[in-house]
């Protein structure tokens, strides 16, 4: 039986510039970071990014690789927008289709049902159908006649998803509440690829969680790619939560140009492995700011 | 009646906060309304919805705010592994959910217009905003599938409009005009924001005055609004809080005050 196993840098020699690539997760929870930050690393360029945008698509944007976006919001969860996109949209650096987030839906389950479109009331009377001219409504024939919404399906070149365990032939488990679309980008894309917290024997699926959290089917995926740590900054409960202090300190850097510069020198420049020791030291000297100011606060204070 | 000004946030001797108002005029959303899933987006919002699941609409299903949903009422900012969970509403379930119509929801909005219009898009033009917003979200759908009610913290000029910028949720107008599958299910049921409650019971469904929150006068909500109100020749003030509802909110839903925060007192 086929070893779908891969590294990060042959997944992204799987990609080429130019290609629409599925994004899966949802704003900033459970993201294929790693596979991002490897994508920032590369040469890749001219993407388009389809996406239930959260910081995957504000650091490609950052990174100059991203010619379009399809989203129905960009979002960081606690922090409500993404400064790169922001400045993405503001500058006109990006093109965008954006959509009712139920469209996105329908879009991705059409495209991996490999039929055109498929019927929503969604986006009627709304600036999705004025903002998106190429979007068509489609008459009822039956004897409703309703006019709704005809959802063109998101045909993917390539996805990307993160999930909490895998096994070396490609099946996925999803251990935290909620699957949210990943085996729709999966279904709607041409290869496949997901990352894994960690690689398990498949006889250790049953002993991580129950059946329905194995809801990604090797019938899905074309490689599978283990990094741990490899949704972070992001959610990837129950492995672990959102790191907020950090995502604070992406949004921060984000805002200053020298700051970004640092921000990218230490964590994006490098590989997966020297990015997660750098998380580590970030951890640890923040604590001991937080212990610093502290005590400060409790010796040097006013009374 | 036109309400008389008594000073900003709280009505005299009650002691009722402002935010109190808004959170009682929110649960008044949710009332009538049966089995159906209320989300609610904002403080007040959130209270709203608890409340009328303690009081008068029991029936009313809460989500966790993430997976699943909800058997108890819990405080607002309660330790979420504590929750005692009753069903699985991932995502994917909540599309099921909006479009067959068994949900009533209270977001927020960046602008709101006369005819109810909203946009949590961007501002400004489309094409290159002035300012990125989060996106449109699930608001076109919401809109045209279930009651919505929208949620305005801070009642300005800015944030009331005679025209959106980006639509993102629904208005009356909008929705007739994209013909009888937008109107078919579509209701936007009240504007909650920090001076008062409106609604869109008019011939042509041009937002109305229904109520002013007690301390605020008619005057201070047509000046911070950008567009002409419908207001009726006797404009009520929103209902006082029953003493249960009060000791709900005060000691029950919302001990640590977070609903001083969004609405000062």
């Amino acid at each position: 039986m086929a070893d779908k196993r891969l590294t990060l840098d042959e997944l992204v020699g799987e990609l080429s510039s130019g290609m629409t690539i599925g994004i899966g997760g949802w704003g900033s929870r459970r993201k294929p970071m790693a596979a991002v930050r490897a994508i920032l690393r590369s040469d890749l360029t001219d993407l388009t990014v389809v996406s239930y945008g959260g910081p995957d698509v504000g650091l490609l944007c950052a990174a100059g690789k991203v010619a379009k976006v399809v989203y129905g919001f960009v979002t960081l969860d606690s922090i409500p927008t993404d400064p790169h996109f922001k400045v993405a949209r503001q500058t006109g650096a990006v093109e965008s289709m954006e959509l009712d987030e139920g469209m996105f839906y329908l879009g991705l389950l059409a495209a991996s049902q490999r039929v055109p479109f498929l019927p929503t009331r969604a986006g009627l009377g709304s600036d999705v159908m004025v903002v998106n001219p190429s979007l068509r409504t489609v008459v009822s024939p039956y004897e409703d006649g309703e006019e709704l919404v005809a959802v063109p399906a998101l045909r993917l070149d390539a996805a990307l998803v993160h999930v909490n365990r895998a096994d070396a032939k490609g099946s996925g488990q999803i251990l935290g509440p909620d699957p949210f679309f990943d085996d729709l980008f999966l279904g709607a894309a041409e290869r496949r690829f997901v990352t894994t917290e960690r690689f398990v024997d498949t006889d250790r699926f049953a002993s991580e969680g129950a059946l329905q959290t194995l809801c990604i089917s090797r019938l899905l995926t074309d490689g599978v790619v283990e990094t741990e740590g490899g949704a972070h900054f992001t959610a990837c409960v129950p492995d672990y939560p959102r790191d907020e202090a950090f995502q604070k300190e992406y949004v921060a850097a984000a805002g200053d140009p020298d700051a970004w510069s640092a921000f990218t020198e230490r964590f994006l420049a490098v590989d997966e492995a020297a990015y997660q020791v750098a998380v580590g030291q970030a951890t640890t000297e923040r604590a001991a700011r937080t212990a610093a100011e502290r005590a400060a606060s409790g010796q040097g204070g006013r009374p | 009646m036109s309400a008389p000004s008594s000073g900003p946030g709280s009505s005299g001797e009650s002691g009722v906060t402002r935010a109190e108002y808004c959170a009682v005029a929110c649960a008044e959303v949710f009332r009538g309304d049966g089995e159906v899933m209320a989300s609610a987006f904002g403080t007040a919002p959130a209270l709203g919805a608890r409340l009328a699941r303690l009081t008068f609409a029991p029936d009313l299903v809460l989500t966790d705010g993430d997976a699943a949903l909800v058997a108890g009422v819990p405080a607002l900012g309660a330790d979420p592994s504590g929750l005692l969970l009753e069903s699985h509403m991932p995502y994917r379930r909540v599309f099921d959910t909006v479009w067959s119509g068994r949900r009533n929801l209270i977001m927020m909005a960046s602008q709101i217009d006369r005819t109810g219009n909203q946009n949590i898009s961007a501002i400004g033009d489309w094409a290159r905003p002035k300012v990125q917003l989060i996106g449109v979200r699930g608001a076109p759908g919401n809109t045209v599938n279930h009651s919505t009610s929208y949620w305005v913290p801070a009642h300005s000029t800015r944030s009331f409009v005679e025209q959106v910028d980006v639509v993102s949720g629904v208005g009356y107008a909008r929705a007739e005009a994209a013909g009888p599958s937008a109107t078919r299910f579509h209701e936007i049921r009240r504007v909650v924001s920090n001076l008062g409650v409106f609604d869109f019971e008019t011939p042509d469904h041009a937002m109305r005055l229904r109520s002013v929150h007690p301390g605020v006068s008619v005057d201070e909500v047509t000046e911070a609004t950008g567009f002409a109100l419908v207001v009726p020749p006797d404009v009520p003030e929103t209902r006082q809080p029953t003493p249960e509802e009060l000791e709900l909110l005060r000691t029950v839903l919302d001990p640590r005050g977070l609903r001083d925060r969004e609405v000062r007192p």
